[in-house]
């Protein structure tokens, strides 16, 4: 038995390896903050570490793990409460300064309003538009409906490609409220 | 793309739905430079640290128990 067991190691640790950079960087897009993704990330390690004997060689490993980490990634919120919890964008949304350079749509401006959307939403688009999950394995690994997932995915899209717009005329007004008002009055 | 008649979804290339006249297309195209920009940093010594002693603790643990095996 134990002889089966060892030689089944060096396989598993192979494979975990080669996934993950792409666990870390699902962990890092999904809470946005690297330290705390690499906590999640370390976590998750040891978790399926433990559990290695539960994984049955020849099935998704990948989608096991992103499941362990998605499932540690929700109960240190839970954990933590609003804090980082955050799901309607109050704390990003207040903290969310006037975009640095005229409505160019780089990488800080994209991970600004990646994390504005609620992570259901977030947690989608990542593991279907960058993970390389097809929206079968999402679903599995999220644990909900193909059509939920695509829903997401679909919602998370709209709303990107909404704020990126807002920000994107920050020349004209700083900030959304103003924006916003604007917008108002030109509807009367 | 969605089959609008059969329901069903290209199920092995979910990205590829961004076309290139497709508004969606730039916000694919940041995700996942953000993505790469993360996944192109490999793996922090600190995690294949972590799996060397977790190999190490498994195998100590694994010949502890032959031995008392051997022993009995």
């Amino acid at each position: 038995m134990t002889m089966n067991k060892s030689a089944d190691a060096p396989q598993f640790k192979r494979e975990m390896l080669s996934i993950l950079p792409n666990l870390r960087a699902f962990a890092v897009s999904l809470c946005g903050n690297p330290d705390r993704a690499d906590d999640l990330v370390q976590n998750s390690i040891l978790k399926a570490w433990v559990a290695k004997e539960s994984f049955e060689p020849g099935t998704n490993m990948k989608a096991w793990l992103f499941t362990i980490l998605r499932n540690e990634f929700y109960s240190q919120m839970r954990k933590a409460g609003r804090e980082v919890a955050d799901s309607d964008g109050y704390y990003t949304n207040n903290l969310a300064t006037a975009p640095a350079q005229y409505g160019s749509l780089d990488l800080q401006d994209f991970r600004q309003a990646l994390d504005k959307l609620p992570e259901d939403q977030r947690e989608a688009l990542l593991l279907v538009g960058a993970s390389g999950f097809s929206y079968e394995e999402a679903a599995e690994v999220c644990k909900c409906q193909i059509g939920t997932v695509k829903s997401r995915v679909s919602r998370a899209r709209s709303r990107l490609q909404e704020l990126l717009e807002v920000d994107g005329e920050g020349e004209y007004g700083t900030d959304k409220e103003s924006a916003a008002t604007v917008l108002r009055s030109f509807a009367r | 793309m969605a089959n609008k008649r059969t329901g069903k979804m290209n199920y092995d290339n979910p990205t590829s739905q961004g076309n290139f006249d497709d508004p969606n297309h730039a916000i694919s195209k940041k995700l996942q430079a953000l993505y790469s920009s993360v996944q192109d940093e490999g793996i922090p010594d600190r995690f294949l640290d972590l799996l060397e002693k977790l190999d190490a603790a498994e195998a100590e643990q694994a010949r502890v128990r032959n031995e008392a095996d051997d022993d009995e």
